[in-house]
Protein backbone atom coordinates (compact mmCIF):
# COMPACT_ATOMS: atom_id res chain seq x y z
CA UNK A 1 0.00 0.00 0.00
CA UNK A 2 1.53 3.23 -0.74
CA UNK A 3 0.77 6.56 1.48
CA UNK A 4 1.10 10.15 -0.12
CA UNK A 5 1.76 12.97 2.40
CA UNK A 6 1.14 16.26 1.40
CA UNK A 7 3.29 18.86 3.78
CA UNK A 8 2.29 22.97 3.37
CA UNK A 9 3.76 25.31 5.19
CA UNK A 10 0.64 26.96 7.56
CA UNK A 11 -1.06 29.87 6.26
CA UNK A 12 0.29 33.00 7.11
CA UNK A 13 4.35 31.63 7.31
CA UNK A 14 5.97 33.27 4.85
CA UNK A 15 7.10 31.30 1.61
CA UNK A 16 10.15 33.17 -0.04
CA UNK A 17 10.06 30.23 -2.27
CA UNK A 18 6.93 30.49 -3.66
CA UNK A 19 7.42 33.87 -3.55
CA UNK A 20 9.86 33.19 -5.95
CA UNK A 21 8.27 30.96 -7.79
CA UNK A 22 5.08 33.56 -8.91
CA UNK A 23 7.99 35.94 -9.51
CA UNK A 24 9.32 33.78 -12.13
CA UNK A 25 6.40 32.82 -13.42
CA UNK A 26 5.20 36.39 -13.99
CA UNK A 27 8.51 36.84 -15.86
CA UNK A 28 7.54 34.30 -18.29
CA UNK A 29 4.19 35.83 -18.93
CA UNK A 30 2.38 33.96 -16.86
CA UNK A 31 0.42 37.22 -15.44
CA UNK A 32 -2.65 35.13 -14.15
CA UNK A 33 -0.73 33.84 -10.96
CA UNK A 34 -2.19 35.78 -7.80
CA UNK A 35 0.02 32.96 -5.27
CA UNK A 36 2.32 30.06 -5.07
CA UNK A 37 2.47 28.00 -2.54
CA UNK A 38 5.40 25.64 -2.24
CA UNK A 39 5.46 22.49 -0.38
CA UNK A 40 6.40 18.77 -0.62
CA UNK A 41 5.35 15.73 -1.32
CA UNK A 42 6.44 12.35 0.42
CA UNK A 43 5.45 8.80 -0.77
CA UNK A 44 5.49 5.56 1.16
CA UNK A 45 5.49 2.15 0.69
CA UNK A 46 3.66 0.62 3.54
CA UNK A 47 3.31 -2.94 4.42
CA UNK A 48 0.19 -2.74 6.36
CA UNK A 49 -2.93 -3.84 4.53
CA UNK A 50 -5.85 -2.37 6.55
CA UNK A 51 -5.93 1.63 4.87
CA UNK A 52 -6.95 3.07 7.83
CA UNK A 53 -4.18 1.44 10.46
CA UNK A 54 -2.09 2.55 7.70
CA UNK A 55 -3.50 6.23 7.55
CA UNK A 56 -3.28 6.28 11.34
CA UNK A 57 0.78 5.31 11.00
CA UNK A 58 1.46 7.18 9.07
CA UNK A 59 -0.55 10.35 10.83
CA UNK A 60 1.75 9.74 13.72
CA UNK A 61 4.99 9.71 11.23
CA UNK A 62 4.20 13.27 10.58
CA UNK A 63 3.14 14.12 14.21
CA UNK A 64 7.50 12.94 14.91
CA UNK A 65 8.80 13.66 11.62
CA UNK A 66 7.67 14.20 8.26
CA UNK A 67 6.17 17.63 9.27
CA UNK A 68 6.98 20.54 11.71
CA UNK A 69 3.98 21.40 12.71
CA UNK A 70 5.02 24.56 14.13
CA UNK A 71 4.74 25.76 10.46
CA UNK A 72 3.27 23.03 8.53
CA UNK A 73 0.47 21.41 7.83
CA UNK A 74 -0.08 17.63 6.34
CA UNK A 75 -2.47 15.84 5.03
CA UNK A 76 -1.88 11.83 4.22
CA UNK A 77 -3.81 9.77 1.33
CA UNK A 78 -3.80 6.10 1.08
CA UNK A 79 -3.62 5.10 -2.92
CA UNK B 1 33.74 23.99 33.53
CA UNK B 2 33.40 20.85 31.50
CA UNK B 3 31.71 20.79 28.08
CA UNK B 4 30.32 18.64 25.94
CA UNK B 5 30.20 19.57 21.81
CA UNK B 6 27.96 16.99 20.07
CA UNK B 7 28.87 15.90 16.41
CA UNK B 8 26.91 15.07 13.62
CA UNK B 9 27.44 14.01 10.70
CA UNK B 10 27.40 17.21 8.64
CA UNK B 11 28.99 18.91 11.48
CA UNK B 12 31.33 21.78 10.64
CA UNK B 13 31.78 24.01 13.10
CA UNK B 14 31.91 21.69 15.97
CA UNK B 15 35.95 21.81 16.17
CA UNK B 16 35.76 25.55 16.46
CA UNK B 17 33.20 25.64 19.30
CA UNK B 18 35.95 22.95 21.00
CA UNK B 19 38.49 25.87 20.41
CA UNK B 20 36.57 28.72 21.94
CA UNK B 21 35.07 26.70 24.80
CA UNK B 22 38.79 25.64 25.59
CA UNK B 23 39.84 28.79 25.04
CA UNK B 24 38.12 29.81 28.01
CA UNK B 25 39.28 27.57 29.86
CA UNK B 26 36.84 24.59 29.53
CA UNK B 27 37.44 20.94 29.59
CA UNK B 28 35.89 19.89 26.32
CA UNK B 29 34.28 16.18 25.65
CA UNK B 30 33.17 15.57 22.20
CA UNK B 31 30.58 13.45 21.78
CA UNK B 32 29.86 11.49 18.47
CA UNK B 33 25.98 11.43 17.71
CA UNK B 34 25.40 8.08 17.88
CA UNK B 35 26.54 7.80 21.49
CA UNK B 36 23.33 7.28 23.31
CA UNK B 37 24.51 8.59 26.61
CA UNK B 38 26.09 11.56 27.48
CA UNK B 39 29.52 11.78 29.52
CA UNK B 40 28.50 12.47 33.32
CA UNK B 41 29.58 15.82 35.03
CA UNK B 42 29.07 18.11 32.46
CA UNK B 43 27.89 21.34 33.02
CA UNK B 44 27.20 22.50 29.28
CA UNK B 45 26.28 20.78 25.99
CA UNK B 46 27.00 22.62 22.83
CA UNK B 47 25.14 21.66 19.17
CA UNK B 48 27.42 23.29 16.75
CA UNK B 49 26.90 24.92 13.06
CA UNK B 50 27.19 23.03 10.01
CA UNK B 51 24.47 20.56 7.95
CA UNK B 52 23.61 17.74 10.41
CA UNK B 53 22.68 14.79 8.14
CA UNK B 54 22.76 17.27 4.85
CA UNK B 55 19.63 19.11 6.78
CA UNK B 56 17.56 16.60 4.74
CA UNK B 57 13.88 16.94 5.15
CA UNK B 58 13.90 19.99 7.19
CA UNK B 59 17.32 21.78 8.45
CA UNK B 60 18.19 20.10 12.07
CA UNK B 61 14.84 17.75 11.67
CA UNK B 62 17.04 14.54 11.31
CA UNK B 63 19.61 15.01 13.96
CA UNK B 64 16.78 16.25 16.52
CA UNK B 65 15.33 12.61 16.06
CA UNK B 66 19.11 11.17 16.18
CA UNK B 67 19.43 9.08 19.71
CA UNK B 68 22.35 11.44 21.05
CA UNK B 69 19.36 14.02 20.90
CA UNK B 70 16.87 11.93 23.05
CA UNK B 71 20.08 11.85 25.71
CA UNK B 72 20.38 15.55 25.35
CA UNK B 73 16.42 16.67 26.19
CA UNK B 74 16.91 14.27 28.70
CA UNK B 75 19.67 16.76 29.89
CA UNK B 76 17.57 19.54 29.54
CA UNK B 77 14.74 19.13 31.06
CA UNK B 78 16.74 17.75 34.37
CA UNK B 79 18.02 21.61 34.17
CA UNK B 80 20.91 20.68 31.95
CA UNK B 81 22.60 24.03 30.36
CA UNK B 82 22.15 22.91 26.31
CA UNK B 83 23.37 25.72 23.48
CA UNK B 84 22.97 25.66 19.79
CA UNK B 85 24.67 27.68 17.19
CA UNK B 86 23.50 28.31 13.81
CA UNK B 87 22.19 24.15 12.88
CA UNK B 88 22.77 23.86 16.92
CA UNK B 89 19.34 26.75 17.07
CA UNK B 90 17.68 24.70 13.85
CA UNK B 91 18.46 21.35 15.97
CA UNK B 92 17.11 22.59 19.49
CA UNK B 93 13.96 23.94 17.59
CA UNK B 94 13.03 20.53 15.76
CA UNK B 95 13.66 19.10 19.35
CA UNK B 96 10.93 21.68 20.90
CA UNK B 97 13.42 22.71 23.75
CA UNK B 98 12.99 26.06 21.97
CA UNK B 99 10.21 27.69 20.29
CA UNK B 100 9.27 28.58 17.04
CA UNK B 101 11.30 27.19 13.46
CA UNK B 102 13.69 28.59 11.37
CA UNK B 103 13.45 28.80 7.35
CA UNK B 104 14.79 29.67 4.36
CA UNK B 105 16.12 33.35 4.46
CA UNK B 106 13.67 35.62 3.33
CA UNK B 107 15.82 36.71 0.49
CA UNK B 108 16.07 33.15 -0.24
CA UNK B 109 19.69 33.74 -0.57
CA UNK B 110 22.49 32.27 1.85
CA UNK B 111 24.14 35.22 3.96
CA UNK B 112 27.48 34.91 5.27
CA UNK B 113 28.85 38.01 6.69
CA UNK B 114 29.95 40.08 10.07
CA UNK B 115 26.67 41.16 11.80
CA UNK B 116 26.15 44.03 13.93
CA UNK B 117 23.91 41.80 16.79
CA UNK B 118 22.26 44.21 19.98
CA UNK B 119 22.45 41.93 23.47
CA UNK B 120 18.63 42.12 24.74
CA UNK B 121 18.97 40.87 27.55
CA UNK B 122 22.08 39.72 30.17
CA UNK B 123 19.75 37.66 32.23
CA UNK B 124 21.49 34.25 31.36
CA UNK B 125 24.86 32.44 31.46
CA UNK B 126 25.21 32.98 27.42
CA UNK B 127 24.23 36.71 27.88
CA UNK B 128 25.81 37.85 31.10
CA UNK B 129 29.56 38.81 29.92
CA UNK B 130 28.10 41.52 27.90
CA UNK B 131 25.60 44.82 28.86
CA UNK B 132 22.03 45.30 28.11
CA UNK B 133 21.46 46.95 24.85
CA UNK B 134 25.04 46.65 23.64
CA UNK B 135 25.88 46.04 20.35
CA UNK B 136 28.36 43.52 19.17
CA UNK B 137 29.31 42.03 15.74
CA UNK B 138 29.19 38.44 15.18
CA UNK B 139 29.93 36.66 11.66
CA UNK B 140 26.59 34.82 10.16
CA UNK B 141 26.65 31.94 7.90
CA UNK B 142 23.06 30.55 7.00
CA UNK B 143 20.41 29.80 4.70
CA UNK B 144 17.41 28.88 6.74
CA UNK B 145 17.90 31.52 9.51
CA UNK B 146 14.51 32.79 9.17
CA UNK B 147 12.88 32.88 12.64
CA UNK B 148 9.13 32.34 12.55
CA UNK B 149 6.94 32.36 15.58
CA UNK B 150 3.16 33.42 16.12
CA UNK B 151 2.93 36.77 17.36
CA UNK B 152 1.49 35.90 20.18
CA UNK B 153 4.36 34.02 21.61
CA UNK B 154 6.62 36.55 20.07
CA UNK B 155 5.63 38.54 22.45
CA UNK B 156 5.28 36.23 25.34
CA UNK B 157 9.47 36.15 24.54
CA UNK B 158 9.95 39.56 24.73
CA UNK B 159 7.92 40.04 27.89
CA UNK B 160 9.72 37.31 29.54
CA UNK B 161 12.61 38.48 28.75
CA UNK B 162 13.92 35.41 26.48
CA UNK B 163 15.25 37.70 23.70
CA UNK B 164 19.24 37.07 23.76
CA UNK B 165 20.03 38.84 20.79
CA UNK B 166 18.20 40.87 18.04
CA UNK B 167 19.56 42.05 14.87
CA UNK B 168 20.41 45.55 13.89
CA UNK B 169 19.47 45.32 10.33
CA UNK B 170 17.88 41.99 9.88
CA UNK B 171 19.27 40.05 6.95
CA UNK B 172 17.07 36.97 6.91
CA UNK B 173 13.49 37.99 7.61
CA UNK B 174 13.46 36.91 11.10
CA UNK B 175 10.13 38.07 13.17
CA UNK B 176 11.13 40.63 15.34
CA UNK B 177 14.34 40.92 14.16
CA UNK B 178 15.04 37.96 16.66
CA UNK B 179 18.46 36.39 16.71
CA UNK B 180 18.67 33.81 19.48
CA UNK B 181 16.65 33.08 21.81
CA UNK B 182 16.29 31.42 25.78
CA UNK B 183 13.81 28.60 27.43
CA UNK B 184 11.52 29.33 29.72
CA UNK B 185 14.09 28.57 32.53
CA UNK B 186 16.63 30.24 30.65
CA UNK B 187 18.91 27.48 30.44
CA UNK B 188 18.73 26.54 26.57
CA UNK B 189 19.70 28.97 24.32
CA UNK B 190 19.83 29.30 20.27
CA UNK B 191 21.54 31.41 18.24
CA UNK B 192 22.07 31.94 14.86
CA UNK B 193 25.02 33.82 14.68
CA UNK B 194 28.72 32.38 15.36
CA UNK B 195 30.45 33.71 18.70
CA UNK B 196 32.50 30.93 18.18
CA UNK B 197 34.28 32.20 15.05
CA UNK B 198 35.25 35.44 16.36
CA UNK B 199 36.53 34.90 19.78
CA UNK B 200 40.24 35.69 19.34
CA UNK B 201 42.55 37.73 18.21
CA UNK B 202 43.30 35.73 14.74
CA UNK B 203 39.95 36.05 14.28
CA UNK B 204 39.82 39.60 13.15
CA UNK B 205 38.14 40.07 16.57
CA UNK B 206 36.61 39.10 20.01
CA UNK B 207 33.12 40.40 20.30
CA UNK B 208 32.33 36.72 21.00
CA UNK B 209 34.75 36.06 23.71
CA UNK B 210 32.52 37.50 26.17
CA UNK B 211 29.84 35.05 25.66
CA UNK B 212 32.72 31.87 26.28
CA UNK B 213 34.12 33.68 29.03
CA UNK B 214 31.24 34.54 31.48
CA UNK B 215 29.88 30.83 30.65
CA UNK B 216 33.43 29.52 31.88
CA UNK B 217 32.78 32.29 34.90
CA UNK B 218 29.35 30.95 35.48
CA UNK B 219 30.55 27.53 36.10
CA UNK B 220 34.34 27.46 37.27
CA UNK B 221 32.99 27.41 40.65
CA UNK B 222 30.55 24.87 40.70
Amino acid sequence: MKARVYVMLKNGVLDPQGAAVQHALGALGFDGVSGVRQGKVIELDITATDAAAAKAQVEEMCEKLLANTVIENYSVEIV
Amino acid sequence: MRAGVVVFPGSNCDRDMAVALKNAGAEVSMIWHKATEIPTGLDVIALPGGFSFGDYLRVGAIAARSPICQSVIRFADKGGYVFGVCNGFQVLTETGLLPGALLRNAGLKYVCRHQTLKVTTTNSVYTGGYSTGQTITVPIAHHDGNYNLPADDVKKLFDQDRVAFTYVDNPNGSVADIAGVLSENRRVMGMMPHPERLAEEAHGGTDGKPFFANLFDQFVSA
